[in-house]
Order: structure tokens, then sequence, then C-alpha cells
């Protein structure tokens, strides 16, 4: 960089230098900090995702009118099929053994079943769902 | 990829989040659904790119076979099955729960926590955790659908000492968890699942088909808890908040129920409610009820100005809600004002009555929740009461010796006229008899709910 740098810009360029240099000292500081975090039990992290995510789901659910309730009932059940996700990881792992590749099977296919009968069912349901005339 | 796996986990969350949000207006929920839908095949494609996920031969014919089923159960499904639908879906949560477990069990390295002998403690425990959950639902969930099925009975099953083994077998689980934690040993794992599979089924056979409401609520957020205590297991963001949405909405969702019916969530989970002991209240044996015909109440209704329909579950049972719709519109052809009142009990599943009114082709702004409409039955002309029974009974309200006594119900017998759909004289679900058949103004239509309806629309002409 620096060689094609002409006389005029030279201050620049040192003002980038000085910004570079810092922007490594800032992602030093970074890893330290994201180490800390690391260093952390995933509980208390996890822990803190929970319960905050208890409160958005009973001030969110409480403003479902009562009219929907059966459909809430219906997406609720989709996506708590997203655990679809923990059995993918488990199906596709490269060293695994045969049983748990069979429980793994079987979980992505029961919540496969969830998934796609929770969404449908849900959305027959709220296609009723209109106001006439 | 790790990280960018992370973030869209969040979007995904956040979807999942704002789909829950739409559901607060009918215009605003399939909006919301699609978020739902976006949320979820968002976070399923970015799992199949994680370099951990090495082939997906496999997966793909499971989530084909899976996904097969599931469209072909939710299209072919009658609306009035969707109770005993909703407890099968929740079972197979639990019974996937199960098997996650299981699976980061034998393979630990797969999720990072631990190798098979070498699991970390608190993974352990978060497994267990999600395991014992995820066993309670499913079989607590298959015995709900069978109530609900009528492949069982719907009747209360009590024995001595229930209470006793069901706490019981509690202990014997946190126990065999704190086993589990010390030696690893895949016959405690399979143990914990044995025990909360019984406790799932003894938990829910003493419960009576009528608080099948709050059962299959209860079960709703059990199958989130399960989700949550999965995420945990396997460090996933995604599961925890997803677990925890579906645990808090099913939970809400019980406590409306309990609060529809003036129980306790614990008098529910206890049970018996529905059996033998309950009847009570003061004979009204002797008592002379006025009984009518078609004709008769398709006369009252014409000349009325104002009529509001009350469905129970009767009406779901009967199929009743396509000729209960005919009815309505020929009501408002004479310049009837009708209007529809639902008991957040009323049916089988929160918001049940909603569902099969609006696959009627009612529409949503005519039907409205009880205490939006309870002051509209003293100035209305008829309240026609269709296979609903103990959410009408005066005596919840001044009878303070009945079973029901405190819950809140539909004012129906302040309307002029009160006609009431029933098979025959017998009681409701309670065995509670209700002082309504008798009163001056009501007038019973014996017979079943679908006939009734289309006898009075042939009265009509």
């Amino acid at each position: 960089m620096e060689q094609t740098v002409n006389p005029d810009n030279a201050p620049l360029a040192a003002q980038l230098r000085q910004l570079s240099e810092s922007a490594a000292e800032l992602a030093a500081q970074a890893d330290v900090a994201g180490g800390v975090a690391h260093g952390q039990p995933f509980l208390i992290m996890g822990l803190t995702v929970f319960i905050l995510a208890c409160f958005v789901g009973y001030h969110v659910v409480w403003r479902v009118t009562p009219a929907l309730h059966s459909p809430l009932m219906g997406l609720t059940n989709a996506i708590s099929s997203v655990i679809v996700v923990g059995a993918v990881i488990a199906l596709g792992a490269a060293e695994a053994s045969g049983f748990s590749k069979v429980l793994a099977f079987l979980a992505v296919a029961l919540a496969s079943v969830n998934i796609f009968g929770g969404f449908i069912i849900t959305r027959r349901m709220l296609h009723m769902f209109k106001k006439k005339g | 990829m790790e990280n960018f796996a992370a973030l869209v986990y969040l979007a995904a969350a956040v979807l999942f989040i704002l789909a829950l949000r739409g559901l607060s207006h009918p215009e605003s929920a399939r909006q919301g659904l699609l978020l739902g839908m976006t949320g979820m095949g968002i976070a399923i494609l970015t799992t199949l790119m994680l370099p951990t996920v090495s082939g997906w031969f496999l997966i793909i014919p499971a989530v084909a076979i899976g996904g097969g089923i599931g469209t072909y159960i939710a299209n072919k499904i009658e609306m009035t099955s969707l109770p005993q639908l909703m407890a099968a879906f929740h079972s197979l949560v639990g019974l996937a729960a199960v098997f996650v477990a299981a699976a980061a069990f034998y393979n630990p390295q797969a999720f990072g926590i631990g190798t098979p002998d070498d699991i970390h403690l608190s993974s352990l425990i978060e497994m267990s955790l999600g395991l014992a959950i995820g066993a309670v639902t499913f079989t607590g969930s298959l015995i709900a659908w069978g109530k609900l099925q009528g492949k069982i009975s719907g009747k209360p099953v009590v024995f001595g000492g229930q209470h006793v083994l069901n706490a019981a077998l509690g202990a014997l689980l946190l126990v065999l968890i704190v086993l589990l934690c010390i030696t690893e040993s895949g016959v405690f794992f399979w143990s914990i699942a044995l025990v909360a599979l019984a406790l799932g089924v003894l938990m829910i056979i003493p419960i009576g088909g009528a608080d099948m409401p709050v059962i299959v609520s209860m079960l709703n957020s059990y199958s989130g808890w399960a989700a949550a205590g999965i995420g945990f297991t396997l460090h996933n963001n995604l599961l925890i908040i997803t677990g925890a949405l579906v645990g808090a909405s099913g939970a809400i969702l019980s406590y409306i129920m309990c609060k529809g019916m003036n129980r306790s969530f614990f008098n529910v989970i206890l049970g018996g409610f529905g059996g033998e002991q309950a009847a009570g209240g003061p004979s009204m044996e002797g008592r002379s009820a006025k009984i009518g015909a078609a004709e008769d109440a398709a006369y009252i209704m014409k000349n009325a100005s104002s009529v509001i329909i009350v469905p129970g579950y009767g009406m779901a049972v009967a199929q009743a809600q396509h000729a209960l719709r005919e009815m309505g519109d020929i009501l408002k052809k004479h310049g009837v004002d009708v209007k529809y009142a639902i008991h957040p009990v009323a049916g089988r599943m929160p918001g049940h009555m909603n569902v099969l009114l609006a696959e009627a082709n009612v529409s949503y702004d005519e039907v409205f929740e009880m205490e939006n409409i309870n002051r509209d039955f003293a100035q209305a002309d008829v309240a026609y009461v269709i296979g609903a029974n103990d959410i009408t009974n005066p005596a919840a309200k001044n009878d303070s010796s009945s079973p029901i006594y405190g819950m809140p119900v539909l004012d129906v017998e302040k309307a002029k006229t009160v006609l009431f759909v029933k098979r025959s004289m017998g009681s409701g679900y309670a065995g509670i008899d209700n002082p309504l058949f008798y009163a001056d103004n009501t007038m019973m239509l014996l017979g079943d709910a679908k006939k009734m309806t289309e006898n009075i629309i042939k009265a009509f002409e």
C-alpha cells in the first residue's frame, strides 16, 4: 500500500495506519471478552435467554385474541418442533453409532410430521376466519 | 459458519415471536403464519449447511416421510377432530424430544457436550429434564388423544393411593436423574424414560373428558418445556427461546381455561371431576319442563328481533355448525339480529367453537366472547342453546351447594325465551342438574342438535 501513496496523501496514510492499529487492538480486546463469555458455562447464558423468552412469550400470548386460541395451539405445536434442528445435527454427524442414527432418524421424521402438520392445520384454520358482508 | 448459524437462529426466533404476535387479530394472523413458516425454513436450511452435518442422504428421506404424513393428516382431518389432532401432535413433539435426548446421550460429540462416558454434568441434568418432560408429554398426550377420540372412556379413572403413587414416581424420577448423573449408565437413562412414560399415563387417566381443554393446553405447554430442555442440552438458543414461548403460551391457555371453570390448576390435575362423587345440588325430580317442537322454535325465532346462539361441545359432536349458520342466515333475512356467544371452556380445546363457526362461514365479527356479550342476554328475545349445558347453568351463580358454584356462566336465563336443544333430559358432564330446564321461560327442544336445527330451518318455510 505505502509504496503507491503520493506525498499529498501521506497524512491520510498515517491516519489510516493508526486506525488499523487501533482496530487490531479493539479486536484483541474483543477476543478477550469473547473468551470470558466462552468461559462462562452455557447454563448461565441459556438461563438468561430462557427467562427473557418466557417474559416475551407471556406478553405476546396474552395479546392473542381468544377467538384464535385454536390456531395459537396449532402454531405453537409447529414451532415447538424446531427441535428438528437438534435431530438433524445428530443425524448428520459424521462419526456416530448406528443406534444414535436410528434415534435421530426417528426424531427428524416425527418432528417433520409436526412441522408440516402443525403449519398446514393452522393455515387451514386461519383461512376460515373471514369477515363477511 | 457457527456464528452465522447462531445469527440465523436468532432471526428465526424473532420470526416466531412475530408469528405469535400476528395472532392478535384474524386479519394479521395469516401474515404471521407466513413469518413463522419462514423462520422454520431458514432454521432448518441453515442447520443443513453446518459443517458438522456431513450427509443429507438420511435427513432428506426422514423429512420427506414425516412431512408427507403430516401434510396428509392435516389436509384430511375434519375440523371437529381438531382437539384429538392437537393431542396427537403434542405426543409426537414429546416423543421426538425423547429421541433427540437419547441421540445426544449416545453421541454427545455431535453437540460438543462431551464424549459417551464423559458427558458434562450440566448437560446430563438438562438432558434428563428434556427426556422426562418429553416422555410425560408423549404418553400423557396419547391418553388425552384416546379420551378425545373415544378410544378410551372419557370418564375419570380413579383408584386408591393414586396421588401417593404419582408422588412416589416423581420422587423416583429425581433419584434416577441423580443416579444417571453419577454413573452415566444407559440403564438409568432408559429407567428415567420408563418411569416418566408411566407417570404421563397415570397423570392423565384420572381426568374427565370435559376437563380436556385444560389438559390439551397443559400438554401444549409441556411440549414447549421439553423443547427448551433439549435446547439447554444441545446449547441451542433457538430451541430455548421457542420452548419458552410455547411453554408460556400453553401455561396461559391452561390458566384461562381453569379460570373459565373457576377451578384451580391443581384441582384439575388431581382429577376425578365428573365422577360419581361430583353429583350434588338439590334434586330436580318432580319438576316439569316445557317441551317444544321445531315448529314452535321456528315461530318464536322468526318473530324475535334478536337471537343469541350459544354453542357447546354437543354442537361439535353433532356437526351442527353448518345447519346453525344456515339458520342464522335465514333469521337475518327476516331482519333478526343474530349473534354467537362463546364460553371460554365451550368444546374440548381453547377456541374450539370459534374454529367450527369459522368453518361454517360465520363472520368472526358476529362471534363474541363471554365478557363482551353477557350483558346483551337481558335485551335478547331468544337464547338458542345448542349442545351446551353446564356453561349456562344458573346454579353456578346462586346455589352455593352446586359443584360448579362460582364458575362464570353465560346469563342465558335473562333472555325472554330460552330454546334449549338437548338430546335428552339428562344432566351435564359434571352430573349436575340444570335448573334452567325447568324455568318458565325455557322451552326444551329434545333431539340431535343438527337434526333439530335442520327441522327448524324446514319449519321456517
